[in-house]
């Protein structure tokens, strides 16, 4: 397998980005009062851990981003896992269940780091059921064949992690320490995708035929998965400011837009934009915006799987619940027990 | 008490090393939250031995109290070796 260019630049940054955790908790805190020590703290470059002091602004916007980040990876598993089933080889199906197990388990992580913010991850998951907190706009499209499977892994687990690598160098200690853990994951996603398609576009005529439409219509998508244009996008400015976030939506989507391109040449198909072209002046490639009104129009609830994703979850809780109850119910009498053989 | 309480989680990489606190996570009893630290945080052979404890049996230092709590530390630098100077000639000390 050639080994694509860009992943390993990525894993080296996540790498770089645990010495860089190490190193600031090595540093000497700054000494100050209660109002100025998180200033303090961010201009450092240290990190804010759960029970210093914070504005209470900064905990909210980061309880949203890590909550929806979280609800993402929870979410995330249905379109994959819509091909679970019916994957084409057993070693496909056994690598495809072990990457919806990490979503589960990056799901896990980041509620984890939710809640070290004061939130509870019930009423987190209360808020994505009744629509308040949102989930990353990409898994409201379907999987209609094999070959989406590839795209998702090369493609929007491609995007996820141009995004996510920064934020392993979040101010915040444990988003930062969970980006980690996840991103290290994640290259194993986009790696699996990006062979996937490879072995597909060097197969049959149908088969490459199958990962150049899977490419086709997952290409738009994965560009809008960065957000709206830096103009339009409201918490930037400040996340930037609090060292949340480190590139605006647009300078992580163009290097993605970068990076890809390299990558789908190894891969010998093509990216369906006919403006794509290296920009000799700007030292990066032009490229066609994705159409940020449908982006609006799929967050807002009116994509194309928006409703069934949202059912689907639904009917998991409300059937699950005599599960748990049970479950709870069990642990109760073995307390019980404890307490009375104590 | 909650329904699915919060629980620490802590691993040990290899035979000679510590538990490292790795993350937390929901379950309803102790071997739930053991089975389910052994799928969340040892996949990729990352521990060989794990202690789940519940969060609410955990007490922490707060920053605010850091001064009265650490500073102890820094006034008896007598604790360390290298604050005793060696006269020339006293070998392997």
């Amino acid at each position: 397998m050639p080994e694509e260019p860009g992943a390993q630049s990525l894993l080296d940054q996540v790498a770089e980005a645990e010495r860089q955790l190490i190193e600031a908790a090595g540093r000497g805190r700054p000494d100050a009062d209660a109002e100025a020590y998180f200033d303090a703290v961010i201009a450092a470059d240290q990190k804010i851990e759960p029970r210093d002091a914070m504005p209470e602004a900064y905990r909210k916007t980061l309880i949203r981003q890590i909550a929806q980040h979280a609800h993402s990876e929870i979410i995330g598993m249905q379109p994959e896992g819509n091909w679970i089933t019916r994957a084409p080889s057993l070693a496909r199906k056994a690598i495809l269940l072990a990457k919806v197990q990490d979503e589960a388990g990056h799901g896990l992580y980041l509620y984890a780091a939710a809640e070290t913010l004061g939130a509870d991850r019930e009423d987190l998951y209360a808020q994505l059921l009744s629509g308040r907190q949102k989930y990353s706009s990409i898994f409201n499209y379907p999987t209609v064949t094999w070959a989406d499977v590839g795209a998702i892994g090369w493609l929007v687990d491609g995007a996820a992690i141009v995004n996510q690598v920064p934020l392993c160098r979040c101010s915040y200690g444990p988003y930062a320490r969970a980006m980690i853990r996840v991103c290290k994951e994640e290259s194993f996603h986009q790696r699996q995708g990006f062979q996937s398609l490879y072995v597909l576009a060097r197969g049959t005529e149908k088969q490459r035929a199958m990962a150049q439409d899977a490419i086709d219509r997952w290409w738009y998508p994965s560009l809008a998965m960065f957000g709206p244009p830096d103009a339009d996008s409201k918490h930037t400015a400040q996340s930037m400011e609090w060292k949340i976030k480190r590139y605006s939506n647009d300078e992580l989507r163009q290097k993605f837009v970068d990076m890809t391109v390299q990558q789908a040449e190894v891969l010998g198909l093509t990216l369906p934009d006919e403006n794509l072209q290296w920009n000799e002046e700007r030292g990066h490639y032009d490229y066609t915006q994705p159409d940020y009104d449908e982006l609006m129009q799929v967050i807002k609830g009116d994509g194309p799987c928006n409703r069934q994703r949202m059912a689907n979850r639904r009917e998991a809780v409300e059937s699950g619940t005599w599960v748990s109850e049970a479950a709870a119910a069990y642990a109760a009498k073995q307390d019980t027990r404890q307490e009375a053989m104590a | 008490m909650t329904k699915n309480p919060l629980w620490e989680v802590f691993v040990r990489p290899r035979r000679g090393l510590s538990h490292t606190h790795v993350g937390s996570l929901h379950a309803a009893d102790a071997q739930l939250a053991l089975r389910n630290a052994r799928d969340l945080y040892t996949r990729r052979e990352e521990g060989v031995s794990i202690w789940v404890v519940p969060a609410a049996e955990i007490t922490a230092s707060s920053p605010q109290e850091k001064d009265a709590f650490f500073d102890p530390a820094a006034d008896k630098i007598y604790r360390h070796p290298t604050f005793y100077e060696m006269p020339e000639g006293a070998e392997h000390i």
